[in-house]
């Protein structure tokens, strides 16, 4: 249990309980329900919650599957810097955020849900987690022929094997150089003795 | 096209059958609310949306009792064991269990959105039509118990004008029933997200457990009879076509008195308490299975972080490709942990490799390494998964195995070597090739052993062309690469030790299967994958290609094995 990153279930549950908000502010403004104009604040507390919690932070360990197309809101929520990372903020933020919805039922699932998530930020940030933006990392281009550093020092015409010194660390460099870099389909069929 | 279908007809069978089954459930039950005479005065308040509830909560009870079906795995197991003499099919249909629990979860988020939407305009409109003074029929309707002396004939559930829906929600049963279990609901879908399940597998596995709780609030929601409709015998005093018109007049000894109404019984329970017994079952027989005792035989620490464990236990008996869940009370009580078995069914141990993956696999390593303290209590629940007993089925077999997803062909390759020293009459394959993809094999270093002796009994036996290995490596550098260049007289394998030679990169598959096809012009070619997705269709692509139209000639089935 002790490499559990609890705000990274926050986040789900806060992006659930966004959309749930969303749904109840719609119905409730386009039934026209009594004090609909809750509603109204559900509808836009509900985006605002969405926005913020669609990047998902990066994980302490191991890779992270990113959001699909999440680098736009990145980019935003990395702006606020601490007010983002902090998970404090994030929890009294949607704490707050879900009071008003309390007030109507069609949005009270969502107060319920927003709550349960920012107590889960709460329990996040008591054990130090932090939200850290997934930033692409710039592509390294092989570097073709830089493992030669001078030049072959056997070049041919060679004399004949018996006279050849056995195979040392040098020559396995320049042996490695001339075969290419990186892990490819093998152009090149290497033949087994077997079938 | 035809290929695909005959593997899976059986999952379209039961999805088409599963999905008719939800679309009659939900439109049987809407047309009795939406046009049954029994509601005719609750659609006054109400309108359609009476309908839209009624029919989602039918359909929720159906979901609710088919989702804890696929979870009773020792009853699977079961039918799966008496289904010996069943087709294959049927018997790999039982291991979509998981996806087809999935599928029905969906289905009941689906149905609970449109459930919960339709019941917030019942409420709106109970509310609405308490307060209004309109004397429409609606809030005659609604003011019904004030005028009645005999009990329970209101309509309304809100009977004061200064209550609140939200206060009517919180206090009735049903609405706090209500709340509650889609709270739940809510909490056990985003804790079992995909990458929340792969990456912190506790938080779902413990918080998926307060299904309990949405299962005992969806038995008592219903109770509280809110939704009603008009009794019996009130339907022959005051029939709706005859007397809504003159709702005015009904007090005035007329032809039509006031309607009398009966609240609907909870009907949830009848659905869902069978299957709940059944799992409550399947629990108990599980901790009655996992407090037998297994024996640990003989702990093996290969390299690169891999546990061995060889173990006996009475009454254990296994195929090959299944799998086990392990427990381990000094780690942690309540975790259970599957591991496919490593161990052929003739041996008389059974085996499983752990590789740390994680908090409880690294706890577990750690505590078989310490020499000095005593060896930790294991608990053995299992063996669970169809046994892949296909691969003997097939004359020609291909078993590719990429990363850790060698693991379960370590079962069949040693299960293949004892039918072939016994001569098995079963064994129907004649030639394996065998495909090991994986970066680096140090993590694999203890099927190098297994691969090594298989290769030198097939020698022995002259038998040569039984077994062949096709080991890729897609990690190498520079080094490896020139170390296998220099050594490329030799009769072994630099690095792994075996007569096959390793190749570097990945596999050509167009060139594999047009080899295999020339070569067995006349065979059907099993090909079994244990590995990622993207080189299943890959793989499916090149059986479709490379499968003759001549049904005479080589043709290629692809198996997708799950283990």
């Amino acid at each position: 249990m002790g490499q559990i990153e609890w705000a990274m279930w926050a986040n789900e549950q806060a992006l659930a309980s966004g959309l749930i908000l969303i749904t109840g502010g719609i119905v409730a403004t386009a039934g026209q329900f009594t004090q609909w104009y809750f509603g109204a604040y559900s509808i836009v507390a509900g985006v605002f919650v969405c926005l913020l919690e669609y990047p998902r932070g990066k994980r302490r360990k191991g890779s992270t599957m990113e959001r699909c197309g999440q680098k736009y809101m990145t980019k935003v929520v990395k702006l606020f810097g601490p007010l983002s990372r902090n998970y404090y903020v994030r929890a009294f933020l949607h704490l707050g955020l879900s009071v008003p919805a309390g007030f109507l039922l069609a949005t009270i699932l969502g107060t319920a849900c927003l709550a349960i998530a920012s107590g889960i930020y709460l329990l996040a940030a008591t054990r130090g987690e932090q939200w850290t933006p997934i930033e692409s990392k710039p592509k390294e281009r092989p570097q073709v022929g830089g493992t030669i550093k001078q030049p072959p020092s056997n070049p041919p015409p060679r004399p004949p094997a018996e006279a050849r010194k056995k195979p040392s660390e040098e020559e396995d460099e320049t042996v490695g150089a001339g075969v290419s870099s990186g892990p490819q389909e093998n152009p090149i069929p290497v033949t087994d003795e077997v079938v | 096209m035809a290929n695909w279908l005959l593997n899976h007809w059986l999952s379209v069978l039961v999805l088409v059958m599963w999905l008719g089954l939800n679309v009659f459930l939900f439109v049987n039950a809407f047309l009795l609310y939406e046009k049954g005479d029994k509601y005719y005065y609750t659609r006054e308040i109400l309108g359609s949306a009476l309908a839209w509830a009624r029919a989602s909560a039918r359909c929720l009870n159906f979901n609710s009792m088919l989702i804890l079906f696929p979870m009773c795995r020792n009853l699977l197991s079961f039918l799966r064991g008496t289904c010996s003499f069943c087709r294959r099919t049927l018997r790999k249909q039982l291991d979509h269990n998981l996806t087809f629990h999935k599928l029905v979860a969906y289905m009941i988020c689906l149905h609970t959105a449109i459930h919960i939407v339709a019941h917030l305009f019942n409420f709106e409109r109970y509310d609405r039509s308490r307060q209004s003074t309109d004397g429409s029929l609606a809030s005659v309707l609604s003011s019904l118990s004030h005028q009645e002396k005999e009990g329970d004939s209101w309509l309304n559930p809100m009977q004061t004008t200064n209550m609140t829906v939200i206060y009517m929600t919180l206090t009735s049963i049903p609405g706090f029933t209500g709340v509650i279990i889609t709270i739940v609901l809510v909490l056990m879908v985003t804790s079992s997200m995909e990458f929340i399940r792969r990456s912190y597998f506790e938080v779902f596995w413990y918080t998926h457990h307060i299904f309990i709780i949405y299962f005992i609030g969806l038995g008592i929601h219903g109770i509280g009879g809110i939704v009603r409709g008009q009794t019996e015998e009130s339907i022959k005093e005051n029939h709706p076509y005859r007397c809504a018109e003159f709702f005015e007049k009904w007090d005035d000894d007329f032809h039509c008195k006031s309607p009398q109404f009966e609240g609907n019984s909870a009907e949830s329970w009848k659905w869902i308490l069978a299957p709940g017994v059944l799992y409550f079952f399947e629990r108990i027989l599980r901790l009655y299975r996992s407090q037998q005792q297994v024996m640990i035989t003989k702990v093996v620490m290969h390299p690169s972080k891999v546990l061995e464990l060889q173990m006996i236990k009475r009454g254990f008996s296994m195929e090959v490709g299944q799998y086990i869940f392990v427990n381990c009370p000094s780690i942690s009580y309540l975790e259970w942990h599957p591991f496919t078995l490593t161990s052929a069914p003739e041996e008389d141990f059974f085996s499983i490799h752990v590789r740390a993956a994680g908090d409880w696999t690294e706890n577990l390593i750690k505590a078989f390494e310490q020499q000095h303290s005593p060896i930790p209590k294991i608990e053995v629940d299992g063996p669970f998964g169809t046994a892949s007993e296909d691969v003997f089925q097939y004359e020609v077999a291909m078993l590719i195995g990429a990363g850790i997803g060698v693991t379960p062909f370590a079962s069949i390759l040693k299960s293949i070597w004892y039918k072939f020293r016994h001569a098995d009459h079963n064994l129907k394959t004649q030639t394996i090739y065998f495909y090991w993809i994986c970066r680096e094999t140090g993590a694999f270093a203890w099927f190098n052993d297994l691969l090594a002796s298989l290769e030198q009994e097939m020698e022995e036996s002259g038998k040569v062309g039984f077994l062949n290995f096709r080991l890729f490596l897609t990690g190498w550098d520079n080094n490896i690469a020139g170390h296998a260049a220099l050594n490329f007289d030799k009769a072994t394998d630099i690095l792994t030790g075996l007569k096959h030679k390793t190749f570097f990169g990945r596999p050509m598959w167009d060139k594999e299967f047009s080899t295999i096809a020339t070569i067995h012009p006349k065979s059907v070619v099993g090909v079994f994958l244990c590995g990622p997705q993207a080189l299943e269709k890959c793989l499916r692509k090149c059986c479709h290609q490379y499968s003759s139209l001549d049904p005479r000639k080589t043709q290629f089935y692809f198996n997708k094995e799950n283990f």
